[in-house]
């Protein structure tokens, strides 16, 4: 039997129809990038405008240097364009020495202390984040992916509630801005989802990159609450609920936002 | 030293118009900020780039504070002969540092 | 944020932007210089005979982060050892002090297109200003609408 040309057309458009209506509803997310203006999006989109980059590039250079009489990053992960590749994707993820949650710049600290038998480095340091840029930087393009660890559950639901919780003198929730509010001005500026997808992250603001903790102390103090100090496990936890809030959107690191 | 990024091209054909594009890490202190103490920070910027093809000046800027941090250039050249590009930026706190950049013109 | 815009932009200025808008085109009547840019300006063009035109200050007009603005400016030239742009500078109205940057070019320059980024204090007007090989001087007025963020550390 000879199938004519149109029925196959007919019968193929079927299936594609089938198949759209088949699939999840669209991914309504929207990334900082998306609300950004044309000229910034430039910014980040070139390698060689982009200012986080600079940060990835010193990064490159410390995953290859020994630091005091140990060895360097590179001698037991090598390549870092191979080794690294979806690593930052899954974090923060569950330590089974610690017990606790961490996030990546931990993680590169905890190597340092216990590998490499060195001092952590300072918490929003140059190397700490020209190291944290360099790891996250290998999953760019890639999804944000949780890690499944069962450990993880019960601090990402305490991270849920924290983001619900009203805070601050001005008492306000993350949810209240980010989700009721996002898309939204807040003096003048528009309100982001809030999304995690491109830390550590050039924000025009600081002139330089910093941390998505850096970021959550802002908020915390723009509400006159009183931030808690870096990698507290409550931080952590909070990040560990954004990223799975995230889950899914692809990695922009160096991400550059206003 | 301070990181950079710069992109000149490493081929060109003989006449032809490259754009060079540089980016180097410093953070510019415009020396008009307070600090959390309230005490004004001092001014410590870079205050000149310059590009030298073979030698030959070819492109400089003057920088005033009201350069962003991490400044970024990008600005053309004529690719008339191989050899280097030579990029110094000079500044407060007696700043100087020079990169380059090979280029083979056809 | 439509009050501020409303504020910062005069009526002639807005009815000038939104029949701009309307023609697809953006223009509106150049708002005097400030004293102290046009002294500026002045200072770096010395005597020399100054028009408006030929130089394009590609910036845009309403920013999210005045901290880091991207700017580019082309001037028409031929970059010919006879005929070419030798001073590109850049002046504000509003900033703590007037100069923003100032650039020399030479012939082996072969097109007269910079780009940098720079900091804008405040909603201003801005002014880039070409010297050319025969003397004379060319510029371009802007303004700019400055946002800042919300929640500052």
């Amino acid at each position: 039997m000879r199938v004519s040309l149109a029925s196959i057309a007919a019968m193929l458009g079927l299936l594609y129809a089938s198949s759209v209506y088949a699939q999840a509803a669209p991914d309504k997310r929207r990334s900082g990038f998306d609300t950004m203006s044309a000229r910034v999006q430039a910014m980040q989109r070139d390698d060689l405008q982009n200012p986080g980059m600079l940060w990835v590039a010193d990064g490159e250079v410390l995953w290859k240097k020994i630091f005091g009489i140990s060895f360097s990053c590179a001698h037991c992960h090598n390549d870092a364009k191979q080794s690294m590749k979806g690593v930052a994707a899954k974090y923060p993820d569950w330590d089974p020495i610690e017990k606790r949650p961490v996030s990546l710049s931990q993680r590169i600290n905890l190597c340092r202390t216990r590998h490499q038998l060195v001092q952590p480095l300072p918490p929003e340091s140059v190397e700490l984040l020209g190291l944290e840029a360099y790891v996250a930087h290998q999953s760019r393009g890639m999804p944000l992916t949780p890690s499944t660890a069962k450990e993880l559950i019960e601090p990402r639901e305490r991270g849920r509630l924290q983001y619900e919780q009203r805070i601050g003198q001005l008492n306000l929730s993350c949810a209240q801005c980010h989700d009721e509010r996002a898309g939204k001005s807040l003096a003048g500026s528009t309100i982001p989802e809030g999304h995690v997808n491109g830390y550590p992250t050039y924000r025009l603001e600081w002139q330089g990159l910093g941390s998505l903790q850096r970021r959550l102390r802002n908020c915390l103090s723009g509400v006159r609450a009183e931030p808690p100090p870096f990698n507290s496990i409550e931080m952590v936890e909070l990040e560990l609920y954004l990223a799975q809030r995230s889950a899914g959107m692809k990695i922009e690191t160096p991400a550059v936002r206003p | 030293m301070a990181r950079t990024l710069i992109h000149a091209p490493t081929t060109a054909r003989k006449g032809e118009v490259i754009e060079v594009r540089t980016l180097i890490a410093h953070p510019m202190e415009t020396g008009y900020r307070a600090g959390s103490d309230g005490r004004t920070l001092p001014r410590d910027i870079i205050r000149r780039f310059s590009c030298r093809y073979n030698g030959e000046l070819v492109f400089s800027a003057d920088l005033y504070p009201a350069i962003s941090a991490n400044p970024y250039f990008a600005f053309h050249v004529v690719a008339n002969a191989s050899g280097s590009f030579s990029f110094t930026w000079e500044g407060d706190n007696g700043f100087a540092q020079t990169e380059s950049a090979a280029i083979t013109v056809a | 944020m439509t009050q501020g815009l409303i504020h910062a932009l005069s009526r002639r200025q807005l009815v000038a932007a939104g029949v701009g808008v309307g023609l697809g085109v953006t223009w509106r009547p150049a708002r005097a210089l400030s004293d102290e840019l046009a002294g500026a300006l002045r200072k770096f063009t010395g005597d020399a005979p100054t028009k408006e035109g030929r130089v394009n200050f590609d910036i845009a007009p309403l920013v999210e982060n005045g901290n880091t603005v991207p700017i580019t400016i082309t001037v028409q030239s031929p970059m010919s050892a006879a005929d070419h742009v030798q001073a590109i500078a850049v002046f504000n109205e509003k900033n703590p002090q007037r100069e923003v940057v100032a650039c020399k070019l030479t012939p082996a320059s072969g097109k007269a297109v910079v780009s940098t980024r720079i900091r804008l204090a405040t909603t201003q007007q801005l002014v880039a200003v070409a010297k050319m090989s025969d003397g004379s001087c060319w510029t371009h007025t802007v303004d700019v609408v400055v946002t800042l963020a919300a929640c500052i550390e």
